[in-house]
């Protein structure tokens, strides 16, 4: 099923995640059930843009813009994939 | 004291209180229940949670007793919400009506961890000591209402460990995401009625291979997680990342403990948050700081190669099965004190199996 993302899917945080930042530390905090995740920048940057309402090309967009580089679509599809094995996005 | 890098805890669990409509048969609550006089008012909650989240906190597990019955649950709840705090609610169920989930929605909650005794209502009730099952179930159908992130969780042991299947399929039914099946641990009231809880190794082996194909088929619609029955292991479980190393724990009355069992440990003196700031008491107590590192070990642990990986085991468990806190972990096939486990196992193993173990409810008195 994960394998079913590309860049049409528009990928939703779970319910039961939350995203924090946590000035004790100075990052992102991705926190679950039973667990807390540190993210960094990117993933973090990534994970606020799953909204269940940008799909994955205009997250990419927004992303490349932001940082001034080109193709990262790949890696964002990658990584997206990834969270969602873990369940912490849903599709 | 050789220096000792000291992280900022990431998890609270807040025993708000030890009131409880359960008597469970394998209560991780100190046999010596803690009354409703001792806890601490909604403000030192407060101030509990606001010291938490400066000393790096991010998450709490709201636990008892049963939380529920804190009027001022709701009201904790939300002021973990304002500080940027993840909140579970860890229950029973009982106390838990329509309109107190909504406000708990409301309130800014962020997951429940309802438990469950067994698949059928007899079973269950048995187990708890009381008429809970129909409760429970009224409780699931309010969560799912509310629109909370909704796990469950079963301790496992001999009376309901045939049952895994029929747990895990009443848990999805009750529209739980994700379930904790988890083998009793030996401290408190389990502790106490050990050999009628322990399984045999046939038991166990059979839910296990269970609860390992159900896993796969529910693989993306269900999270099945297993808690290891360590008496059953060879190697003792990790004491979550080390003491004093992620998570602190605070009583009904204040005490603030590196973890929920290490009041058994009887030989250390804790710290109350009536009396300090919870940064000094995770930074410089003398609780804190005995089991941190390495240097405190005894061998075999101490030239052990495993120490990263599991800390010597846990601390209480040396405590309560060798007297002394800073012992190997007896489940250790290495500890010189395994034999002391080897023995229960070898009685709980013998035939004939069906011998009578007087069970003690919690609230009994002994
Ligand atoms: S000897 Fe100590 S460190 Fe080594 S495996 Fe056993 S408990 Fe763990
Ligand atoms: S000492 Fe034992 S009970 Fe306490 S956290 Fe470590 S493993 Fe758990």
């Amino acid at each position: 099923m994960n394998d079913s993302i590309d860049r049409h899917s528009k990928p939703k945080l779970a319910r039961k995640a939350k995203l924090q930042f946590d000035s004790v530390r100075s990052l992102t905090l991705l926190l679950l059930p039973e667990r807390v995740v540190k993210l960094n920048k990117t993933a973090a940057d990534i994970l606020h843009l799953c909204d269940g309402k940008r799909a994955i090309e205009e997250i990419t967009k927004e992303l490349e813009l932001r940082y001034s580089q080109a193709g990262l679509e790949s890696e964002i599809i990658e990584f997206v994939r990834d969270v969602s094995r873990n369940g912490w996005v849903e599709k | 004291m050789s220096a000792i890098d000291i992280n900022p805890p990431y998890a609270l669990l807040a025993e708000l209180t030890h009131r409880c409509p359960l008597r469970c048969i394998y209560c991780s609550n100190p046999l010596e229940l803690l009354a409703q006089t001792s806890e601490l008012s909604t403000s030192l909650w407060f101030e509990v949670l606001t010291q938490a989240r400066a000393l790096g906190v991010v998450q709490v597990h709201l636990s008892g007793g049963e939380p529920l019955t804190r009027p001022d649950l709701d009201r904790i709840v939300e002021r973990a919400a304002q500080l940027g705090i993840y909140s579970n609610l860890i229950t029973s169920g009982l106390g838990l009506t329509d309109a107190r989930a909504q406000k708990l929605s409301a309130a800014g909650l962020s997951h429940v961890q309802l438990s469950i005794q067994a698949a059928d209502l007899q079973t269950a009730d048995g187990i708890a000591g009381i008429a809970a099952f129909e409760k429970k179930k009224s409780a699931a159908e309010f969560i799912c209402k509310a629109g909370l992130p909704f796990s469950m969780n079963a301790v496992l042991h001999r009376s309901n460990l045939a049952q895994v299947g029929d747990i895990i399929d009443l848990c999805r039914a009750w529209g739980a995401e994700r379930l904790e099946l988890a083998n009793t641990q030996y401290y408190g009231w389990a502790m106490l009625n050990r050999e009628a809880l322990l399984p045999t190794a046939a038991e166990l082996a059979q839910a296990e291979s269970v609860y390992l194909q159900r896993k796969s088929q529910l693989q993306g619609e269900m999270e099945l997680l297993w808690i290891l029955s360590d008496y059953y292991e060879q190697f003792p479980k990790a004491c979550m990342g080390g003491w004093g190393q992620l998570q602190l724990t605070v009583t009904p009355d204040g005490t603030v403990l590196p973890c929920q069992a290490a009041k058994a440990i009887s030989s250390l003196p804790f710290e109350n948050v009536r009396q300090r700031e919870l940064s000094w008491i995770w930074n410089h107590s003398e609780s804190f700081n005995k089991f941190r590192g390495f240097e405190w070990m005894k061998e075999p642990c101490h030239s052990c190669e495993r120490k990263e990986i599991d800390f010597g085991g846990c601390r209480c468990q040396a405590f309560l099965l060798t007297g002394d806190a800073a012992n190997t972990d007896p489940v250790c096939c290495w500890s010189p004190d395994r034999p002391a486990v080897d023995r229960v196992l070898a009685k709980v193993n013998t035939p004939p199996e069906k011998a009578k173990f007087e069970l003690k409810f919690r609230g009994d008195s002994n």
